[in-house]
């Protein structure tokens, strides 16, 4: 999978809160959730990004809450994804279920800025700033990671684990 | 001889069915326990309705469903969030459905109720879940596709986190209490000091901590970005476990020569009541300093301090005071426990003579739900735990997070202050 668009760049800690303030955390809705992407770190990021964008951010991104609306409300936003330097780890749990790609890379931040073009390849990680021309690898998931990921996500995953567990409670 | 291993690694390896894991390990665990609340609980049900072949929840018994966040409800889509909760557990036969007015906030909850216990794996579709570690389980928030995923299997995979050893010296000041030990933690690591890793508490201070105290500062190891945070099982817990009902638990300690990623000092005789600063809870400074921070609100209460050991604290302080004219004090006991102890204790009465609102157990403002939410410019003083850009209400309101020793007092003083400041204060006037 191929995600190309601007970067819209971010500091350290951008909490759930700010990604998605508690006040809109009554709402369900992927698209409404996503109205409010952002709202209260960048009134305008919702105007600004168009869908495929990509979110650029320093470290620790999605700190706070086990919302995981905060995931929902940036993919109902239309962001393809999320390069950081570090992730809070509920929300990076919550990017894989949820399927919003995530990449972390600190060497790319720093040689992204706001505005530049990128393309990432989620496939085998490659980062790359179509502004300047450089090159990034995001650090690779671990092997049981990647293969949930393409099992196509968590609740695939239960589901065969729901009927490895049913064969052997029958062979038992 | 399998190797040496840390108290959370021991009840991660024991629920893995393994001998020994290592930090970094990927596996999968049995849990004692599946908490959610009525936010996490609406996507969790819906997301649990995409599993092909889950049509029951895995064990009803160890599962806890607790409406806590926008309770008693705001609005129509929160009661509509609370009912979907409600009638999930009807359909799957979940007695542990606590309803407001038997209940209150669930990391306040479920410890009364005997629910949690040393030993155990539980998980909870909020971030604080991490309370538990406060009794020596192993304990961690997730997000609602995991509480899904864990409904129907009972399971849940993770990395086994590298544990950082925080180690209490020294002893505790007049009015320095266990918020003002996990502040000046979390100032000392940073919000992202220990990403992935456990918090082991640890040091002659925390053994003479009460277990409300542990809660208080397991509640917040999540602040500074760790999976868990736990504390060594000793007489205090054995003594709250019996008192709370709760049997059959195992105790772990950690081995003698286990690895620690790193071990941090705190030399607690040099702790002052603190208060940590918008926008991030390790934004801490002494409560001394800052007596020209005028507040519009104080919230006493929630998950971090609502327990009767903190309603004390604060109620010594309000006894016989007025909260300043230009100040509103919202009182928030925990669950409906604690608001009955506040009864039979007189505290209720202090804070409603003081001039306090006595809210019902509610998450309500720290949240920015509902329940005490702020202007435009406003500041707030509060023993919760986040204290996030907008996080109680107006993108430019502030919250400052403390104890309920110097929350009780700012509200007397119309500033910041603690309970010395609020003497002196007393002496000039």
């Amino acid at each position: 999978m191929i995600l190309s668009g601007t970067a819209h760049k971010y500091g350290k800690n951008v909490d759930t809160d700010v990604i998605i303030p508690g006040r809109y955390c009554n709402l369900i809705d992927p698209v409404e959730l996503g109205r409010h992407a952002l709202e209260d770190l960048d009134a305008n990021f919702v105007k600004k990004a168009k869908p495929g964008d990509l979110i650029v951010a320093d470290t620790n991104f999605g700190c706070g809450s086990s919302r995981e609306v905060a995931a929902v409300a940036l993919k109902g936003a239309g962001v393809a994804g999320v390069v950081a330097k570090s992730f809070a780890r509920i929300f990076y749990r919550n990017c894989i279920n949820t399927g919003l790609p995530i990449f972390e890379c600190p060497q790319g931040v720093d040689g992204i800025n706001d505005g530049d073009k990128i393309t990432v390849d989620a496939d085998n990680g490659t980062i790359r700033n179509e502004t300047t021309g450089k090159e990034f690898r995001a650090t690779q998931f671990p092997p049981f990671m990647q293969e949930l990921i393409a099992r196509g996500g968590l609740l695939r995953y239960v589901e065969e684990r729901l009927k490895e567990k049913a064969s052997a409670g029958e062979r038992a | 001889m399998p190797r040496p291993m840390t108290q959370t690694e021991k009840i991660l390896a024991a629920h893995a069915g393994k001998a020994s894991v290592s930090p970094g390990d990927i596996i999968s665990i049995n849990l004692d326990l599946v908490m959610a609340n009525e936010l996490s609980a609406a996507v969790a049900i819906t997301e649990f309705r995409k599993i092909k072949g889950a049509t029951k929840v895995w064990d009803p018994a160890k599962i806890a469903l607790v409406p806590s966040h926008f309770t008693p409800n705001k609005d129509i889509a929160t009661a509509t969030l609370s009912k979907m909760m409600r009638d999930f557990a009807t359909e799957q036969h979940i007695e542990n459905y606590f309803e407001i007015g038997r209940g209150g906030i669930e990391h306040v909850v479920l410890p009364e109720n005997g629910m949690v216990g040393p030993g155990e794996t539980i998980i909870g579709g909020d971030s604080h879940t991490t309370t538990y570690g406060g009794i020596g389980a192993f304990a961690t928030g997730v997000g609602s596709t995991d509480i899904a995923a864990a409904f129907a299997l009972g399971e849940m995979w993770l990395r086994v986190p590298a544990t950082t050893k925080i180690v209490y010296e020294g002893s505790l000041q007049p009015y320095v209490s266990a918020k003002d030990l996990i502040l000046r933690t979390i100032a000392e690591l940073g919000v992202d000091g220990a990403i992935y890793g456990a918090l082991e508490y640890t040091g002659p201070v925390v053994r003479d901590l009460p277990i409300s105290g542990r809660f208080t500062m397991a509640n917040m190891a999540i602040e500074a970005g760790a999976k868990n945070g736990i504390f060594p099982v000793d007489a205090v817990t054995e003594a709250y476990c019996a008192a709370v009902g709760k049997k059959n638990y195992t105790v772990y300690h950690s081995d003698r020569d286990a690895a620690y990623e790193r071990t941090v000092v705190i030399d607690c005789t040099s702790v002052e009541p603190q208060v940590a600063l918008p926008w991030l809870p390790e934004n801490t400074r002494n409560a001394s300093e800052l007596s020209d921070i005028d507040i519009q609100q104080a919230v006493i209460g929630t998950c971090t301090n609502g327990r009767i050991e903190d309603m004390r604290q604060a109620a010594e302080i309000l006894k016989g005071q007025k909260v300043h004219p230009s100040v509103r004090a919202i009182v928030i006991p925990g669950s409906q426990k604690v608001y009955s102890q506040c009864l039979k204790e007189g505290l209720a009465e202090i804070f409603i003579d003081a001039g306090c609102v006595l809210s019902t157990p509610t998450c309500g403002p720290c949240v920015g739900g509902h329940m005490g939410v702020l202007a435009d410019g406003e500041r707030c003083i509060s023993t919760t735990n986040r204290n996030f850009r907008g996080r109680m209400g107006h993108v430019k309101s502030e919250v400052y997070l403390t104890g309920p020793y110097v929350a009780a007092a700012s509200a007397i003083l119309g500033h910041i202050g603690g309970p010395q400041q609020l003497e002196a204060a007393k002496v000039v006037a």
